[in-house]
């Protein structure tokens, strides 16, 4: 083991001392935050790096000949430059910074597809995906004539391969498909996949929200042609995301919004477009958030992604033991390759009662259908409980977990 | 700190008492009525829970049959059958008055008359912890708004969050 990589050992392990809101008590108890998958909770160097920029920083961007606005483009466009890195895209200019992985899809929903889509066209998902990986494909398929094609998933809650194959079809436009599962955690064979698309030259999105903050993401490797991800399910402000883009596609793409900054040169005889990725940035844009966003890159960095994932599967490993050792208890989402989410049923309690029950001990969890209603039906639930980690969660808060449930059985006695 | 840090083991138990625990394993009036003069559906959008009422009115206009079916929590269900007990023999002015009585409870601890309408809803009180958990009354709320949707006549499911 390298010194570097001694010292990454150690900050994934005391990683929870850089979270303030890892610190509080919740109903008398230490807070247990799994519920991450939901919302990550920030470093201090992320909540620094806004409040600095909000304290000393602030001004428009892109816009002043004056010192601040100098300083705002360049924290806001050094953040563009961290993104670019960390997900190895191979220009800046393909790194579009939106308001989150929704407005992402929805972007290329629109801007991408709906020009390109007629009737007899086919627009394919999964059965795994979240509403934000369906609905825009329902708007724009509704829009154009296309048909949405859904590809199933087996029990385990894991892309049926053959199924998949098989309605991967010439007349598929595009393909939309989650990195990983939010509401199962399964971990989709997204490289696998974009090559046998690619084969068939249909274009690939995929929904990288549950991705990132797990797993060492290389755009050029995947050869996606888009990658969508939000900033506060990676330790960044809410309101923040980025659309990756290959140039190519992004440059023959209208824009998705009009307004400031977008444009070169607007008259009313017409209006000539800025050039990539601005030409997508339509008005003034989250800049305090994007320089958190760049911040958090920044704290994931200093551990490590490697590190992160390994953390991470060793957790998951133990909590699935865990849980799937108390009595009465259904373990939905049992792909073999999987990160960071657990959903689960108790016998007897409905999940609302099981978070209630767990958050009067301190131990936060999801409950219901996670933006996920189709993945419900198909395991014929109205909704699970979900526990997810992220790098700071540790055995201990598995622990409170499996006891939390247990004090909940004993009340549903 | 808030009062909500001080929650005691005791406070999860005046949550979850006997008589909800009761109602939720065990409810009443549950199932489809095939001659029901008024129905509705309530839905919790937030959680997917769903609930369909069932109401009949004889001839004199009181409520002489109530059932539901559905799937939801403990709150929402014993919420449901509570509510089908204390509203059997009920006029229809009397039924929505307890609707508007008890969400009033609900959602406003700090309700300190109560307008006397007539009827004993004292078992209904069981339902009162849920004001300590803001996210959970919605839960206990939603077989009432049904009710109150069913008397109304409107045909259009009735959900938590309109």
């Amino acid at each position: 083991m390298t010194n570097a990589q001694e010292q990454a050992a150690v900050s994934v392990a005391d990683s929870r001392a850089d979270f303030p809101a890892l610190q509080q008590a919740v109903n008398s108890h230490p807070l247990v935050y799994l519920d991450s998958a939901a919302s990550a909770q920030q470093p201090t160097s992320v909540i620094d790096a806004v409040a600095e920029y909000q304290r000393h920083d602030h001004a428009n961007v892109h816009r002043g000949v004056h010192t601040l606005s100098h300083r705002a483009t360049d924290a806001y466009e050094g953040a563009r430059d961290r993104i670019q890195a960390f997900i190895n895209a191979s220009s800046r200019t393909e790194i579009v910074l939106t308001s989150g992985t929704t407005e992402s899809i929805n972007l290329v929903a629109q801007s991408f597809c709906r020009p390109r889509l007629a009737a007899g066209d086919k627009v394919l998902i999964t059965h795994l995906e979240h509403h934000s990986n369906i609905v825009p494909w329902q708007i724009v398929c509704e829009q154009t004539g296309a048909e949405l094609v859904v590809a199933p998933i087996n029990q385990s809650g894991e892309l049926d391969m053959a199924g998949f194959e098989a309605v991967l079809t010439k007349d598929v436009r595009m393909l939309a498909i989650a990195h990983v599962s939010n509401a199962l955690g399964t971990v989709n064979p997204v490289k696998d996949i974009i090559a046998k698309a690619s084969a068939l030259n249909i274009p690939v999105l995929v929904d990288g929200a549950q991705g990132v903050p797990h797993m060492q993401i290389d755009v050029q490797d995947l050869d996606c042609d888009f990658y969508a991800f939000s900033g506060h399910k990676m330790f960044g402000p809410t309101g923040t995301g980025v659309l990756y883009g290959k140039e190519a596609l992004l440059d023959a793409m209208p824009p998705y919004q009009g307004g400031g900054d977008m444009i070169l040169e607007v008259s009313f005889a017409g209006t000539t477009y800025n050039e990539l990725p601005y030409k997508f940035e339509a008005g003034t844009p989250n800049i305090s958030g994007v320089i958190g966003l760049g911040a958090a890159i920044d704290y994931l960095q200093s551990i490590g992604m490697p590190e992160i994932a390994r953390h991470e599967q060793q957790l998951l490993a133990y909590m699935g033991e865990k849980l799937a050792a108390i009595d009465g208890i259904r373990l939905i989402g049992t792909a073999a390759n999987k990160a960071s989410v657990q959903s689960f049923l108790v016998d007897d309690i409905h999940p609302h009662d099981l978070g209630t029950i767990l958050d009067h001990q301190g131990v936060a969890i999801r409950t219901g259908h996670h933006c996920a209603m189709p993945v419900m039906d198909f395991f014929a639930v109205a909704g699970t409980a979900r526990a997810s980690l992220a790098l700071y969660n540790n055995c201990d808060d598995i622990d409170k977990l499996a006891a939390g449930i247990e004090k909940a059985q004993e009340i549903f006695a | 700190m808030n009062a909500v840090d001080f929650r005691n083991k005791d406070e999860m138990r005046d949550l979850y008492r006997e008589l909800i625990l009761d109602h939720a394993r065990n409810p009443r009036h549950f199932g489809r009525l095939d001659d029901a003069t008024h129905t509705a559906e309530g839905i919790n959008p937030l959680c997917g829970d769903k609930l369909h009422l069932y109401v009949r009115l004889d001839a004199a206009g009181r409520i002489d049959a109530v059932s539901f079916e559905g799937s939801g929590c403990a709150i929402s269900v014993a919420s449901a059958s509570l509510m089908t007990d204390a509203i059997t023999g009920l006029s229809l002015q009397q039924a929505l008055d307890c609707f508007a009585t008890v969400t009033e409870r609900l959602r406003n601890p700090d309700a300190s008359q109560e307008r006397d309408i007539g009827v004993n809803l004292d078992k209904i009180k069981a339902l009162d912890g849920v004001r300590d958990y803001p996210s959970r009354v919605k839960c206990a709320t939603l077989a009432w708004h049904a009710l109150n949707s069913a008397m109304q006549g409107n045909s259009t499911p009735v959900s938590t969050e309109k």
